[in-house]
């Protein structure tokens, strides 16, 4: 257990372990990577409501006359439509177009931006940003005092209604937001997710944190899901996970998410992404479904006729299909629907077929 | 919790043994660390193991691991129900989620392994 003495601990541990999740380490902190077992909170999620603990991830906000402008700069998305109260998904990139991370872009005032990004990637990120912003643009990473819980599942709307006591639902259209002040304390409610569910992400002043989890827990149909069940759920919808299958390595049109990238604007990287639209990638980020219930892991090599083509990135058992899923970087000579391949990895071999994701609907 | 009359191994098998044939599969402990079993490649039948060798490959949601033949012999039978149903070994390990029966070439070999007891003290040291 000594490795586990220099992990991090969320506002939740004490939750999670009450609750009999087993804690695993998991880019610094220590993490509830299951509670009743992977499968059961899975189908739960998908059924019903999952709440997942995701306080480990960090949130920055800019504010300042040039914030916009400045993240503007920073960020792959279209930012022109970003009125306050709307959030939008996209990537930090280098000057070589590679990821440097995925993020969420919230527009909480005219001149303020708060910035969701993942945890491994903090610190680099505040670097990066820091050096590439206004004078007068004030940065704060408010990470450690924001807890984010996420609410998901086709029943989450109602859930919501009750724990706010209001109409919270029919007024949050999916990626818009609202800020919600409670006793002088402010918390964010956005309808977003990284499960293909209805849902929605909580932020909230750490300390409130624990009374929040309990409260939202006490209602019917809501069970705590790790991140086992985070992985297999994100994964059926083949939502790129930074760190695995988005890397510094790779750019956004390797990785087939040029719908999150404005060409129309400038950005940093964008020079790089132009050049190789025109030449086009020699790998490409797709999906793939195995024969079996046999699942391919990160790092398995693609065969086509003994020939390596690609690489495994994730692969998961998906419970709503029974099979092997995942996503693999493939030449994109192979990448077409419906081509067969073989995973290989050590001694075992996988018959699987090209698919681009959605695996789930 | 841990049934008497079978035997143990260090890494999680059980063994049942009727004359000279041993029903193997792998122990509530080893199902409760694995998680959601969603795959396993069963031995082929008829084929000759010695002990130590892997025998079957099991997988969860996250990880695979290998399953070793407690004893040396000739697997005689594999519980086929496991291939579209392997979450069977979370629910009966020591039951309906057997893996294979071995007819054993040498069962003083027992001897070499561990009873309820003394397994029970070993998952103490864990």
């Amino acid at each position: 257990m000594n490795d586990m003495d220099k992990l991090k601990r969320t506002p939740l541990y004490d939750a999670h372990v009450r609750a009999g999740g087993r804690m695993v380490p998991f880019s610094g902190w220590e993490m509830p990577v299951q509670y009743t077992g992977i499968l059961e909170e899975h189908l739960h999620t998908r059924s019903a409501v999952g709440i997942f603990d995701i306080c480990h991830m960090g949130e920055f906000v800019l504010s300042g006359p040039n914030a916009f402008s400045d993240v503007d700069r920073l960020v792959t998305c279209d930012m022109s439509g970003l009125v306050p109260g709307k959030c939008k998904y996209g990537f930090l990139l280098n000057e070589d177009a590679c990821m440097i991370d995925d993020l969420i872009v919230f527009r909480t005032g005219i001149e303020e931006i708060m910035l969701v990004v993942n945890a491994g990637t903090i610190s680099g990120d505040a670097d990066w940003i820091k050096r590439r912003i206004s004078r007068g643009t004030v940065f704060n990473d408010i990470s450690a005092g924001t807890a984010k819980i996420d609410i998901q599942g086709p029943l989450a709307p109602s859930v919501m209604d009750r724990y706010f006591e209001a109409n919270i639902s029919s007024e949050l259209k999916r990626f818009n937001f609202k800020i919600i002040e409670k006793e002088g304390e402010r918390g964010i409610i956005s309808a977003t997710g990284y499960t293909g569910e209805k849902g929605y992400e909580l932020f909230i002043p750490s300390r409130n944190a624990e009374s929040s989890w309990e409260k939202l827990l006490s209602y019917e149909n809501v069970k705590p899901a790790g991140l086992g069940a985070r992985d297999s759920l994100r994964l059926e919808m083949g939502y790129p996970l930074y760190g695995h299958d988005i890397d510094p390595t790779h750019t956004p049109f390797e990785a087939g998410l040029m719908r999150f990238v404005d060409m129309k604007k400038d950005f940093i990287g964008r020079k790089k992404l132009a050049d190789e639209e025109k030449s086009g990638a020699a790998r490409v980020l797709t999906g793939f479904i195995a024969d079996s219930r046999r699942s391919a892991r990160e790092g398995f090599v693609v065969k086509k006729d003994g020939k390596d083509i690609g690489v495994v990135t994730s692969g998961v058992f998906s419970p709503c299909l029974k099979k092997g899923i995942g996503l693999f970087y493939i030449d994109r000579a192979y990448s077409g629907e419906n081509t067969q391949v073989v995973l290989s990895g050590g001694n075992v071999e996988i018959s699987a077929v090209v698919n681009k994701p959605p695996f789930v609907r | 919790m841990i049934p008497q009359g079978l035997k143990y191994t260090k890494e999680h098998e059980w063994i049942s043994v009727q004359g000279a044939i041993g029903t193997v599969g792998i122990t509530a402990h080893a199902q409760k660390e694995l998680g959601d079993i969603t795959f396993i490649e069963l031995p082929e039948k008829g084929k000759t193991v010695s002990a130590g060798n892997s025998i079957a490959t099991i997988e969860s949601v996250k990880a695979a691991s290998d399953i070793y033949a407690p004893v040396s012999g000739k697997i005689t039978d594999v519980n086929t129900i496991l291939s579209d149903s392997p979450e069977t070994i979370n629910s009966a390990p020591y039951g309906e989620g057997w893996i294979c029966k071995i007819e054993m070439k040498d069962p003083v070999q027992l001897k070499g392994l561990m009873d309820a007891a003394a397994y029970g003290d070993y998952l103490k040291t864990l």
